[in-house]
């Protein structure tokens, strides 16, 4: 005889926690082959504002976190992920209809991924920065710094690769992200957000929202207090609107991208969304 | 005669040898500009200058078709080596003609002589003189082997450091192996056009530089214009707003280096005399006409009324008048309109209830004139503690804590530059790291280098001038596919047009392979010439 299964309820993830969406809606996911998998929330322009000020909160602790700190938080998760590969091999064949060894593949793909950019977190700023000789007695040094919030539109024709691939190097150089998951693969965006509530990620650090992109987008777009935009799932959204609403308060800008090489691992995307600091000092004349 | 008093000193104009009519220089050569001609004039007298051709639409289509041209025929196929022979050519024209560029600089833009033959001239000359050397070393830059060059950059400066500016946006964007056209502001085109013979004496194949004169609307057409791949502009944000937005959707790279409303932050263990003449140079260098000036004066609760006081006697021997007087400390606002907007914003900072101060000093009758200016008792919330004023005219505001610094410091959408006068070294680098703008000078203001990137954050803009940080604002990786050859598969509304750029960036791409392929193994003997000319 066998067991009844217990199935997961999907929530928003939000300042740490897991709440439903405060619109009280939800919309219907549905596997590759049209089945019912679950009710995702279907987050309102007040849950987008809610993860803003959640993800701003954030920015000072995760951004002052040494290098090093957030490198190690960051490698933990991709331990974490390991340990949960079969949950997310079977969410992706049921909601992609892939084979499970393909799933597996992309499931290894991401873990991978979100290695190569946790070892970024304690060396990008070797890389990107630099020491100026200026024509004078000066101590002149340039360093990147994370610009602050960072709302991505995740792509939306993958459920956990595309996902990791834009807020992973985001999170490496200190910023905070509010992201709006693949609106029609979102369950793998949400159990990574139940790996990342078990670790050493502080609350608001990461936030997740499921639901419409097209409805959320403009208010995270237009929002004073979001530094940075990252398009590379928007390319099916008015995604010029998004950038004009974004010229307001002069946001960082990432393009769509499309293709099975979206958001393909780079350290300029690590970089884009960093500030260069140039901090001069006199020298004393001995 | 007090201590004060001097005979004037004034710099002759006689080596000046200007044209009492310029044209838009455009392929090489200059020629009329469409639209009906305006006059550039001397703020410090209001006598014209010079007549200054307008470009109209259609000029700055020849214009941008000239760069397009000069880029597929000669740059975008000449090595990175030649390039940067180019580049050194114009740096020695300019320290050559320095003392003209100087004296013609301040006459258009109403800056003391001493500022534009000490500060803005010498820097024009070494803003070539590092960037050329960069033509021929792009694998360097920071964005793997074999960037390559955008294409046609489109180039719209401000009025406040008229031909440094030009420096900072064509000295790269020339050696990262684009051409560029390039408008000066309208109030000081000036020394753009002197520029231009300059470009003419280098000899530098036709249509790589491109200067055109004009309003706003000739700014517009420009950045606007389809044939242009990259788009730099400095000067206010809500100009930088409106480009940033009616580029939304194309894929011109965009940088953008904005208004300002630095904090200078004083703490009581600053050596007070040096901080003192900070302070000044922070807010009245260039009469207040910059976009990182020290604007906010932030200082400790304790030392605030001998900051004051102090500031104050060093204001009343800062000599206001003639820009081209030897002895002169602070010129003339550029503009009857500039004249306007500080003279605005000083009155309300008066009726929003803070104290203003001014030395006596006697300003000339004709011309823009404006003391220079103190604000005490400011609050946080006053118009004179947030807007640009870019003028004369520092606010002065108190802390108690270093924590309380940072949070007034950060307290603005702004975030271009600070300053911090503290004689603890790890005091000042906390500080440091906590402020959010782009430059930080401590113990020191204003200054500015072609090693050592500038630029905002937030709402001050984005990318860097200066460094290879600069010189990435003008390049794209090899093994990125062009984003305009992406958009123009991906999206209907993109025509066929920006297809042919992303193909000509694609071959531009190889042509800069083979060029820096080419240079690579003689890099050392350019390198060696270089250090040579420089010795003698």
């Amino acid at each position: 005889m066998s067991r009844l299964a217990v199935p997961k309820t999907y929530k928003l993830y939000i300042g740490g926690k897991f709440p439903r969406s405060e619109s009280g809606r939800v919309y219907e996911v549905l596997g590759a082959s049209g089945e019912f998998l679950a009710n995702a929330a279907k987050a309102s322009r007040k849950d987008a504002r809610d993860a803003v000020v959640a993800a701003r909160a954030a920015v000072s602790g995760w951004s002052k976190a040494t290098g090093y700190n957030r490198g190690q938080v960051l490698y933990r998760i991709a331990e974490l992920l390991e340990g949960r590969r079969a949950q997310f091999i079977e969410e992706i064949t049921l909601a992609e209809g892939v084979s499970s060894s393909e799933a597996e593949a992309q499931v290894d793909e991401a873990i991978d991924r979100w290695i190569w950019y946790a070892g970024w977190a304690d060396k990008y700023v070797q890389v990107a920065g630099n020491a100026n000789a200026v024509s004078g007695p000066y101590f002149n040094i340039s360093v990147p710094e994370p610009t602050g919030v960072v709302a991505i539109v995740a792509p939306q024709t993958s459920s956990l690769v595309g996902f990791v691939s834009a807020v992973a190097p985001a999170l490496v150089a200190g910023n905070t992200v509010v992201v709006i998951a693949s609106e029609a693969l979102p369950l793998s965006a949400i159990s990574l957000a139940e790996v990342l509530a078990t670790s050493d990620v502080p609350g608001g650090v990461v936030n997740v929202l499921t639901g419409s992109p097209a409805e959320m987008a403009p208010w995270l777009a237009s929002h004073a207090d979001v530094n940075a935009l990252d398009l590379v799932g928007a390319g099916e959204l008015d995604w010029v609107q998004l950038q004009i609403d974004a010229a307001e308060t002069l946001k960082r800008v990432f393009p769509p991208e499309s293709g099975p090489d979206a958001a393909t691992p780079s350290l300029a995307r690590i970089v884009g969304f960093t500030e260069t600091k140039t901090v001069w000092h006199t020298k004393s004349l001995i | 005669m007090s201590f004060l008093e001097y005979a004037p000193a004034p710099e002759s104009t006689a080596l000046l040898n200007l044209q009492s009519e310029y044209g838009l220089f455009i392929d090489g050569e200059f020629r009329a500009g469409s639209d009906p001609t305006f006059s550039t004039i001397s703020p410090a007298t209001e006598k014209r200058i010079a007549t200054i051709a307008s470009a109209s639409t259609a000029d700055v289509d020849a214009a941008v078709a000239a760069a397009r041209r000069a880029y597929d025929s000669t740059w975008s196929r000449l090595s990175g080596r030649d390039r940067a022979k180019y580049l050194f050519r114009i740096a020695r024209l300019v320290q050559e003609r320095a003392r003209e560029l100087a004296v013609a600089e301040s006459l258009d833009n109403g800056k003391p002589i001493k500022e534009s033959r000490d500060v803005d001239v010498p820097l024009v000359a070494a803003w070539f003189f590092y960037y050329a050397g960069w033509a021929d070393k792009l694998d360097h830059a920071g964005l793997g082997p074999n960037p390559r060059a955008l294409g046609v950059a489109a180039q719209v400066i401000p009025w406040n450091f008229p031909l440094l500016m030009l420096a900072w946006k064509i000295a790269p964007a020339l050696a990262a192996g684009n051409t560029v056209v390039l408008k000066p502001a309208e109030t000081t085109p000036l020394t753009a056009l002197l520029f231009a013979e300059i470009v003419q004496q280098a000899g530098l194949p036709a249509g790589v530089v491109n200067i055109i004169t004009g309003a706003g609307s000739t700014g517009r057409d420009l950045v606007n214009h389809p044939d242009v791949n990259k788009v730099a502009f400095t000067g206010s944000t809500s100009v930088g707003r409106e480009i940033a937005r009616s580029l939304a959707g194309t894929s011109k790279k965009l940088t953008l280096e904005l208004g300002g409303k630095g904090a200078n932050i004083v703490f009581d263990d600053a050596p007070i005399d040096e901080a003192v003449e900070g302070i000044v140079r922070g807010i009245f260098f260039n009469q207040g006409h910059v976009c990182c000036a020290g604007s906010r004066l932030l200082v400790q609760e304790n030392i605030h009324d001998e900051v004051v006081d102090r500031l104050k006697e060093r204001l009343s021997t800062l000599r206001v008048g003639d820009p081209l007087d030897k002895n002169t400390d602070v010129g003339a606002i550029n503009s009857a309109e500039q004249l306007a907007r500080i003279s605005e914003l000083s009155e309300i900072g008066e009726a929003e209830g803070a104290s203003r101060w001014s030395p006596a000093c006697d300003l000339p009758s004709e011309g823009f004139w404006f003391a220079p200016t103190l604000f005490t008792n400011v609050s946080t919330a006053s118009r004179i503690a947030r807007d640009e004023i870019f003028g004369p005219v520092l606010s002065i505001l108190s802390f108690r804590t270093p924590a309380e610094a940072v949070a007034k410091a950060n307290n603005t959408p702004y975030g271009l530059s600070a300053g911090i006068w503290s004689s603890k070294g790890s005091r000042v680098l906390a500080v440091a790291d906590k402020l959010r703008a782009g430059v930080v000078w401590a113990n020191t203001y204003n200054q500015f280098d072609p090693a050592s990137p500038f630029g905002g954050y937030k709402e001050s803009g984005y990318g860097r001038e200066g460094g290879k940080q600069g010189l990435a604002a003008y390049l794209a990786p090899a093994g990125l596919p062009s984003r305009a050859a992406e958009r123009a598969s991906g999206a209907a509304e993109i025509d066929s047009g920006n297809a042919e750029q992303g193909e000509a960036a694609v071959v531009a791409g190889a042509g800069g392979t083979a060029g820096n392929a080419d240079s690579a193994g003689t890099t050392d003997t350019a390198g060696t010439a270089a250090t040579e000319g420089d010795l003698k």
